[in-house]
This record gives C-alpha cells, structure tokens and sequence, in this order.
C-alpha cells in the first residue's frame, strides 16, 4: 500500500508530523536501550551506529517540532515514548537482532517521509506552514533515512 | 478516494456481519460510495484474484484476499489504538479513517512496538460500532 491520498487540511498534516515525530522518539528509545541492554556483547561500530542514530533521531524530532509548533498542535514527550518502549521491548516477540531492529527503523522512516512528502506535493491545500520550508526539512530527513538504511545494510554485509 | 486495502477491510467485515457474500451495496454503503464506483473497484480486485464476484449472489474473498483484508483490518486497529493510547485522540475513528489510507504497513507494524495489544488482535474487531471491542470497553471504563 502507498500513500495515494493527498494530504487535506493543516490538522491532517500536524497529525501525519507528529506520527513522525514519534516514530524518532521510537527509534531514539530503542537503539539507546539496544545499547544498553547489549552494549558488552556489541561491537564497538554498531554501537557507535546505534549512538549515531539516537543522536539524528533527536535532531529529526526537533526539526519536526518546530513545524508542528507553527502549525500550533501539541506534541508527545519524549519521555512517554521512552515510557512506552520500555515497557514493550521486554514483551516484543519479533525482536531479531539488534542491526535487524535498526534496519526496520531506518527503512521504515524513510517510506513514512517518502510517502509524506509525495502526499503534500499531491495536496493544493495551502497550509500555514511555508510549503517549500516544510519540504525542505521532510526531504533532508528523508535523505539521511536513506543514508541510515545504507550504512545498517553494509555493516551488516561486513558481519556477516 | 479509498484504497484497495480500504475495499478489503470492508468486504471482509460486511462478509462477517452477514456470513456469506457481500452485495456491491452493502460495501458501497459501509465506504460511503456510489455502487458505480464499488463496482469498479470490484472488479480491479477480482482482476487481481482477491475475491470472486457472482451476479445476484455477492462477493466472496479468495484466501489471498482474506490474508490481505485481515492485514489492513489490523492495521486499522493499530492506528486506533495509537491514537487513543499514545496521541489520546477523541475523535480517534474519525481520524484512523482517514489516516489508514495514508499510514503504510510498515509505519503501522512500527507504532505497534509501543501500544498494547492483544494477541487475537484483529479478531476482536467489532464491526458495528468500528472499533475493537477490547478497545472500546477500555474507552468507556476510562470516561466513566
């Protein structure tokens, strides 16, 4: 399934950027506790790879704030997601491998931007947020996703 | 515009309610479309071997799209849920209907990392009122 619909209203957009939002927060939660929970058994590239994509999460999510912010839609704490991943990671039966977790994320957010941005390129809707800002902003996280999907695959080409 | 995993979810669920095939009307009523357009859509389905379409008698899932409609119908209940539990949206069947159509199966299967769901999740989905029944009594204790 791909994002067909365009998006229709400011309201619909602050949502679709807040689920964007909290897709960071999941990512940053999850490779904080990957490496915490498996840090002594992890080599030191995935970790750092794993810092690296808490550290750009983080710089996503404050980037999509600032849109959500304009747009004057409230956005979810950091700390309520961590919250929420915390209590299920433990339960979470399809955990596969920490690159594996790091690869879905990665691949992940970039459909979400990919699909986001082809449904605000698709809308004649004219938002309050300046529209070529906030394509800017969508295409460069979009860009670094498919840096992250790159250099998740390569390393785990080089473990295996 | 609905999408083909939209027309799934309801055929499947219309198929359910009565037991047996859907008619072109009943699908057309539960999307809000005219029978001209579920009929189209119909047949794009039947082209790609999804359900099987009898004049007079209705539509009837094939196993592929049996597989696909339970797909898209759990995803729909995880966009509830996220908006309920994470996002605490009110109007939250009002906007997962117009966010299935928008939230891919891979962004859903991600956000399904940090809601609580339950095992026999999408068998618990209540047709009629458009929401997981297990949800639903969860939304009812908590405004109590």
């Amino acid at each position: 399934m791909s994002l067909t619909q365009p998006v229709g209203s400011d309201h619909q957009l602050a949502r679709l950027l807040q689920i964007g939002i909290v897709l960071e927060e999941v990512v940053e939660a999850r490779s904080a506790k990957h490496a915490e929970e498996t840090g002594d058994e992890l080599d030191p590239d995935v970790i750092e790879l794993l810092e690296h994509a808490s550290t750009e999460s983080a710089d996503h999510r404050r980037r999509l704030e600032d849109l959500v912010d304009d747009l004057e839609a409230d956005t979810v704490a950091f700390e309520e997601i961590e919250m929420l991943v915390e209590a299920q990671y433990e339960a979470d039966e399809d955990f596969d491998g920490v690159l594996y977790d790091q690869l879905c994320n990665e691949e992940t957010a970039y459909k979400f931007y990919d699909d986001l941005i082809e449904a605000i390129e698709a809308s004649d809707v004219s938002f309050s947020v300046d529209r070529a800002r906030l394509l800017d902003v969508l295409s460069d996280i979009r860009a670094d996703e498919a840096e992250g999907v790159e250099e998740v695959t390569d390393m785990m080409e080089a473990q295996q | 515009m609905n999408s083909q995993a939209q027309y799934l979810k309801a055929i499947y669920l219309t198929q359910q309610q009565k037991d047996g095939p859907a008619s072109t009307g009943d699908v057309a009523d539960m999307l809000d479309v005219s029978p001209a357009s579920a009929n189209e859509m119909i047949g794009k389905l039947e082209d790609r071997g999804l359900l099987n379409h009898e004049k007079y008698k209705g539509v009837d899932l094939t196993d592929d799209g049996i597989t696909q409609a339970r797909e898209a119908l759990q995803n729909y209940c995880i966009i509830e849920r996220f908006l309920v539990e994470v996002l605490e949206v009110e109007e939250f069947r009002t906007e997962a209907k117009q966010l299935e159509g928008v939230i891919d199966e891979t962004v859903a299967e991600r956000l399904d990392t940090i809601i609580d769901r339950d095992p026999k999740c999408p068998d618990c989905f209540d047709a009629e009122d458009d929401v997981c029944g297990l949800l639903e009594v969860e939304v009812e204790a908590t405004s109590d």
